[in-house]
């Protein structure tokens, strides 16, 4: 057995808001391999590739480089010893030429100018050695997404990479750059570079990776030989969840459609489908789950939901009790009985440097019972805050207190608190439930329920399989911008078969996903 | 009309424009540098006004011109570290910091005028010293280019010479191209070693630097004395002509040499029955202008560059 030319022994990254991003993970690595790292979001496959990189440093553990123990403390320690990252979100200066952007922090000189024939020089070689062709002159605002990844791929081999760590690098390309990318990787892992693929996409995997490691909430399931793992079994490891929960959930009355969705689909600028022909209706006294890893389309259609879509042309309707909002404000969607609870609290979800109950309002000072001529009525306001953060269990110094300071779960409870005690006639709900511990978790989720009883119509986005699968009444699932499975008793759903339709091994017929979707 | 076009057609006034475009074009310069490194420094003001008064002592106190014409420069470039390491260090609020020295300088030049020469108002009793005017050989005896480009003030040249080493040094050399990196995508720069914060500071000397450039012209060569409050938004305007310059070298130059027509006129007028008050707000109303047609251009642009994908 050849020694590792790069090995992790015991990461365990813990971040200072105590988020366990990697437990006790081992990762290594043979020289002249293409080494993919699978896992869900949130699996740890970022954090791990950030501590390569030099961009995070672990709490405990171990690096080894060619059997010698190095500590990575920043990404310029990384490069020095031969590694290099390609960033999901590309690291380029738009305005620059390509030569410009190759040789930033080591450009060569003439006297104290730059040598941009030397620049451009070096530009063309490297793209020559590597069989990467690009014209170094080119602006890089002016190059495709494809282009400007190669663009990264030769800025990390001029800097003298062997190890080459790409990032999800298919999430941004069309299925021919794709395959463009993959004979470059392949080119590259014949000149003896090595590359780590990180991809929850099984076929791309199974299509250049000798060696598969799979990674699931912060510890690594193992690692294996491609060829000897067949796609099934990857998404069983991949896909899985640690405790089971159960709800006790009563029938409710179908209170006809609130939501319906018609072939809606929408584009991004460079033409690339991000939802095709999605239709779904969302019923009163309904939960629909909508499953997917995430970037298959989730976001897009939320945005499609509630006014978000920027910068992409968008087809079809979406309608609120019969009245089309596609292309409406979130504000007027609100005025239509619609309640949101965004994905991202931090930044969305609440305000948080403002109070408790300035958050609670945030949704509703403008109605009448708020105001008081033309000041807001202070005791109605404090009063409803008070009402609210007793019913929701908020633990806090008061209503007063500035919501920043709560932990994740009650700040979450807050926003929940805001959006379900409107008596909203639809909830969108997106990830409810992340990052909160436990016991909110479960409040929330008799909160949904308990919101569904009194006729309203839910519709949730979540990745956490648990509340997916428990609480659900129709669970649809996304896979590259369409609804590929559908499914009317979601408890009974395996997370096996979950977890072939969420990473596309299957999916279902036209007529079967019809068929559920019209039962709705 | 015929009384104003005599005003304006004359060598007289072409001189009197390129006299006080001087450190208008320096500060702007300074500001140039400093926002294509994304940082905004709102200070130029008051380091102007700092250089402005250091010039006077230190050429006062040494009796050379030239060792105060690199005291005020030595003076604007510190004044622009201490705002550098309160915004990159203690991440202060840039226009907080910018804000704190203009008032500082405001109140601590009078406070220090006073100190030395007994004096709030200007610094008549400090023996400050001037530095020369050129006269070209050849350029001089050239009829009307002469008497406009002939004669100048020895940093009147320099602040054109100053146009082409900046444009020289964001557009040539390793530091410009780290600046702009920094400015447009500090993770792209921070991804290949280089470290923002270093650069951010470099960028703020620099503007320091040509501040201080501006300063000392003020009151060793505009004026031959420090008066209170000398500079007189001459930093604000440079920053309106930096921004309206769209961040180019050779548009900043422009916009500034704009500005300072407006000045020039502003001066020129006076010998006209319009009232002095009136006049005196010319270059302001030209910034304003000069700022709501860059605003709105700026808008068009933003506002095609995100329909165009779509139509297509």
């Amino acid at each position: 057995m050849q020694t590792a030319l790069l090995e992790m022994r015991g990461i365990t990254k813990v971040y200072p808001n105590g988020v366990v991003a990697n437990k006790d993970v081992h990762f290594s690595l043979r020289a002249g391999e293409i080494h993919a790292i699978a896992g869900e979001n949130g699996a740890g496959k970022s954090t791990l590739m950030k501590i390569i990189f030099g961009m995070e440093e672990p709490s405990e553990g171990e690096i080894f480089i060619k059997g010698e123990k190095v500590r990575l403390q920043s990404p310029q320690d990384a490069i020095d010893r031969g590694i290099g990252m390609v960033h999901q979100h590309f690291m380029l200066v738009p305005s620059f030429t390509v030569a410009e952007n190759m040789v930033l922090g080591m450009e060569p000189r003439r006297g104290v100018g730059i040598n941009y024939a030397e620049a451009v020089r070096m530009t063309e070689e490297t793209a020559r050695k590597y069989n990467l062709a690009v014209n170094p002159k080119a602006k890089v605002e002016d190059l495709t997404v494809g282009m400007k990844q190669k663009v990264e791929i030769l800025k990390a081999l001029l800097r003298g990479a062997k190890i080459l760590i790409l990032d999800e690098p298919t999430a941004v390309l069309t299925p021919q750059e794709t395959e463009e990318l993959f004979r470059e990787l392949t080119q590259l892992k014949e000149q003896g570079h090595t590359i780590v693929f990180i991809s929850h996409k099984l076929k791309e995997v199974k299509a250049i990776c000798d060696r598969i490691t799979i990674m699931r909430s912060g510890r690594s399931e193992g690692v294996f030989q491609t060829a000897d793992v067949t796609e099934q079994e990857i998404s069983r490891l991949m896909v899985g969840r640690d405790v089971v929960l159960k709800y006790d959930k009563e029938t409710a009355p179908d209170g006809g459609p609130v939501l319906t969705v018609e072939q809606l689909n929408v584009n991004d600028q460079q033409g690339k489908a991000l939802l095709t022909d999605i239709s779904f209706a969302v019923h009163g006294g309904q939960i629909v789950g909508i499953a997917g890893v995430e970037g298959n389309g989730q976001t897009q259609l939320i945005e499609a939901l509630t006014g978000g879509l920027t910068g992409v042309s968008s087809s079809g309707a979406v309608k609120v009790k019969g009245k089309d909002i596609l292309n409406s404000s979130l504000l007027d969607i609100r005025q239509q009985g619609v309640a949101y609870i965004p994905e991202d609290r931090m930044r969305q979800g609440a305000a948080g440097e403002a109070s408790i109950s300035d958050n609670l309002i945030s949704t509703r000072y403008r109605s009448k019972e708020m105001n008081r001529g033309l000041f807001l009525n202070g005791s109605k306001i404090a009063a409803l805050a008070a009402s609210l953060v007793e019913e929701f269990k908020v633990r806090c110094s008061g209503p007063a207190q500035q919501i920043g300071m709560l932990s994740g779960g009650n700040m979450q409870k807050v926003v929940v608190a805001r959006e379900c005690s409107t008596g909203p006639d639809l909830l969108i709900a997106e990830q409810p439930t992340r990052g909160v511990d436990i016991g909110a978790a479960q409040f929330i989720h008799k909160k949904l329920l308990e919101l569904r009883q009194a006729g309203s119509a839910v519709l949730l986005v979540s990745a956490d399989l648990n509340e997916i699968l428990e609480i659900s009444d129709v669970l649809l699932v996304m896979y590259e911008g369409q609804i590929v499975a559908s499914f009317e008793k979601p408890s009974a759903v395996s997370e096996e078969e979950l977890g072939l339709y969420m990473l596309g091994i299957k999916r279902q017929n036209e007529r079967q996903t019809g068929e559920a979707t019209e039962h709705v | 009309m015929n009384s104003l076009l005599n005003v304006i057609l004359t060598t007289d006034f072409a001189f009197s424009v390129l006299r006080v475009t001087t450190p208008i074009l320096f500060a702007a310069l300074g500001a140039l540098i400093s926002n294509r490194a994304g940082i905004i420094n709102i200070g130029m003001e008051g380091i102007m006004l700092v250089s402005a008064l250091a010039g006077v002592i230190v050429s006062s106190y040494s009796g050379s011109a030239w060792v105060g014409l690199l005291g005020a420069v030595l003076a604007g470039t510190l004044i622009a570290g201490i705002l550098a390491f309160f915004t990159l260090q203690f991440k202060t609020h840039i226009i907080l910091g910018g804000v704190a020295i203009n008032m500082f300088a405001s109140g601590g030049t009078v406070f220090l005028l006073y100190l030395l020469s007994g004096d709030k108002g200007s610094s008549t009793s400090l023996p400050s010293k001037v530095l020369p005017s050129i006269d070209i050989p050849v350029l001089k005896n050239i009829p009307v280019l002469g008497p406009i480009l002939s004669g100048h003030h020895i940093l009147t040249y320099l602040s054109i010479v100053a146009v082409f080493v900046v444009y020289y040094l964001l557009n040539r050399t390793p530091l410009g191209l780290r600046i702009r990196s920094v400015g447009e995508n500090p993770h792209a720069a921070q991804s290949v070693g280089v470290s923002v914060v270093k650069i951010q500071y470099m960028a703020l000397l620099l503007s320091g630097f040509f501040a201080g450039l501006g300063g000392a012209y003020m009151s060793m060569g505009y004026l031959s004395l420090f008066t209170r409050d000398m500079v007189a938004g001459r930093g604000w305007i440079a920053i309106a002509a930096e921004s309206m310059g769209r961040s180019t070298t050779v548009g900043t130059a422009l916009t500034s040499l704009l500005f300072g027509a407006a000045d020039a006129l502003s001066n020129a007028l006076q010998v006209l029955k319009i009232p002095a008050e009136l006049i005196a707000t010319l270059p302001y109303v030209a910034t304003v202008i000069g700022l709501v047609i860059y605003a709105v251009s700026e808008t068009r642009k933003k506002n095609r560059k995100v329909k165009s994908p779509v139509v297509k």
